[in-house]
């Protein structure tokens, strides 16, 4: 470890953790407990794997108002078993005062920031791996088991190990047909998924040139980085997504929460965009991942745009720059299963959707679905798949005989109309 | 028995990334413990769960645990009387998990020539490894997570507080 950094500089989690646990400074390594700011739980590893403990330990939940609970990993039900979870979160959440409850509105770390309740310097936690999502806003979120969980509803505290953090700085601009999938994907094949009790901090022009639902893919994927979490200091634009949501943040924010200049960071790695060729990962592992050129001429059989990684409103709008005027090839399916209920609205109203659905797309209904390997879009042995989703282990998206290929939703969709993985630069004026 | 007794059985010898999927496969994630441990690390050790000893400890290489937050993964384990894992290092939530659910995991750097069937000895509380022939140290857990650990886990400790404060 190269030992840069200055006593008394700390890193964006250092300062967060450290005011959480009612601290000046933290040290990496440190045990702490912190006060949580925000839970966020989901159908599948909620009130159906915490409810009893809660009640064996006679406790109430310790602030309802700081729990977001939402349905995504069973909707919509589609037979006795899933309608049974259901119908119990939806009990538990009134039963309890959890009025932030978002049934069937979309994906939970979509949904978390729509409907506007991260602010940079929140400690978070959430009951799913893909929390780390919520780092885009300048949280520190990190992803809890159903144990862990009880233990937070119960308390209100986390224990939490200060971690070391690792600086990702991106420049240059991405070029046409390119996106922060495939940063992240490049990420993944450069850094590996061993950096276990690490924070990636995402920074440079091209990180902050990025809308939020971009940025969110790059903290998203930090779990399969195998991080503790991604984060992404917060800047002017990052306030003005919480503002157009009604949300109320201080200016202040973004000097409070951000990495000391000379803060100690484990390593640095610096990546320029403008050179990078569209990511490919090939089965069964996102660091399988090399430039498209790599896997041309690969033939699919469905071609999936989903889940919280790849499935928001800007990403249904890539998915459109390259099915624009054009079809899905026979004998390829393409199956568009939208984030959340607002992604699905925005492209409606903005021709997105009209795009997609001329195009010959089958569009499936809000939720995890086929990503968690639930719901529609299941695959069979022998059958290929180009996703925009994030996990393509073995078995994850249907039989274990499948295969997965992990990418952008522009190299997704253009991979629907060639019916073959192809290079999308060539479908983007 | 409190986890933090000392461990005596044999050693299970695993590499790295030792995914959520191998410990609990999810096709089996429906079915009772019992028969979800019987398929636990099939997919690269057939014949585990039948041959696996109550006291046995599991070693591993790195990120141990990747992937889902299925506590399924610890809790196959546990039900098949693994009684520690010793890894180079672990996915966090695996991690978190194990100790939550009362099951030790020990990060350890000092590895090297352990090996599947041999004895091995463990005491939790001094983060001291005996395998191999020789004497090897792992990383300390803080005294919170060892309380934990006697406890039988998060919410037993967390009851034994309430009681506590309840007296
Ligand atoms: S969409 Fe996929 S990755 Fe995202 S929360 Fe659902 S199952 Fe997890």
């Amino acid at each position: 470890m190269k030992p840069s950094g200055t006593a008394g500089a700390a890193t964006l989690a250092q300062k967060i953790i450290a005011r959480a646990a009612g601290r000046e400074t933290v040290a990496v390594g440190e045990h702490v407990t912190c006060e949580v700011d925000l839970v966020l739980s989901h159908d599948s590893s909620g009130p159906r794997r915490y409810a009893q403990r809660l009640e064996a330990l006679g406790v109430p939940v310790w602030d309802p108002d700081k729990v977001v609970l939402v349905t995504d990993h069973f909707v919509p039900a589609t037979d006795a078993r899933s309608a049974n979870v259901l119908a119990m979160t939806r009990r538990w959440a009134k039963d309890n005062g959890v009025n932030n409850f978002y049934d069937m509105q979309g994906i939970c770390h979509v949904v978390l920031p729509e409907k506007g309740h991260l602010r940079p310097g929140m400690l978070a936690v959430g009951g799913d791996s893909h929390s780390p999502t919520g780092g885009a806003y300048g949280a520190f979120m990190v992803g809890i088991g159903a144990t862990d969980m009880t233990g937070v509803l119960a308390t209100g505290r986390i224990w939490l190990r200060v971690p070391r953090t690792i600086r990702v700085e991106w420049t240059g601009a991405l070029g046409p047909a390119m996106s922060a999938k495939d940063m992240i994907l490049h990420l993944c094949a450069k850094l590996g998924m061993g950096n276990d009790y690490r924070v990636i901090e995402f920074a440079g022009e091209t990180v902050t040139g990025l809308p939020m639902s971009e940025r969110m893919v790059l903290t998203n994927m930090s779990a399969e980085l195998g991080a503790k979490t991604g984060i992404i200091a917060a800047d002017a634009t990052t306030l003005a997504d919480i503002r157009a949501r009604g949300g109320d943040v201080a200016d202040a924010v973004i000097d409070q929460y951000r990495s000391d200049d000379n803060a100690e960071f484990e390593a640095e790695h610096r990546f320029d965009a403008a050179d990078l060729p569209p990511q490919v990962a090939a089965p069964h592992s996102p660091d399988n991942t090399r430039p498209v050129d790599e896997h041309l001429g690969v033939a699919v059989d469905q071609a999936y745009i989903g889940a919280c990684t790849g499935a928001k409103h800007t990403d249904l709008q890539m998915a459109a720059a390259v099915l624009k005027g054009r079809k899905v090839r026979s004998g390829t399916r393409l199956m568009i299963a939208p984030a959340s209920l607002e992604a699905t609205r925005l492209a409606a109203a903005d021709g997105t959707l009209e795009i997609l659905t001329e195009a010959g797309a089958i569009l499936l209904p809000t939720g995890c679905g086929a990503c968690a390997g639930m719901g529609a879009g299941a695959l069979a042995a022998g059958e290929t798949c180009i996703s925009s989703t994030s996990r393509n282990f073995r078995g994850r998206m249907g039989d274990p005989g499948s295969s997965v290929y992990l990418a952008s939703p522009f190299t997704v969709a253009a991979a629907a109309v060639a019916g073959e993985i192809v290079d999308p630069r060539e479908f983007v004026a | 028995m409190s986890a933090l007794a000392p461990v005596a059985g044999r050693a299970w010898v695993f590499g790295d990334q030792i995914d959520t999927d191998v410990l609990a496969p999810g096709a089996y994630m429906l079915e009772p413990i019992e028969v979800l441990a019987s398929h636990c690390l099939e997919a690269i050790e057939p014949g585990f769960a039948t041959s696996v000893q109550v006291g046995d400890v599991i070693v591993a290489g790195r990120s141990f645990g990747i992937g889902s937050s299925r506590e399924q993964a610890v809790l196959a384990l546990r039900h098949l009387g693994i009684r520690a894992i010793v890894a180079h290092s672990f996915a966090r939530i695996f991690y978190r998990n194990s100790l939550a659910l009362g099951l030790p995991v020990l990060i350890c750097d000092d590895l090297e020539g352990v090996e599947t069937g041999q004895p091995i000895r463990l005491d939790v509380a001094a983060a001291s490894l005996d395998a191999g022939g020789r004497t090897r140290a792992c990383e300390p857990l803080p005294d919170f997570l060892l309380d934990m650990l006697d406890a039988g886990g998060l919410i037993e400790q967390l009851s034994r507080q309430l009681a506590a404060e309840r007296a």
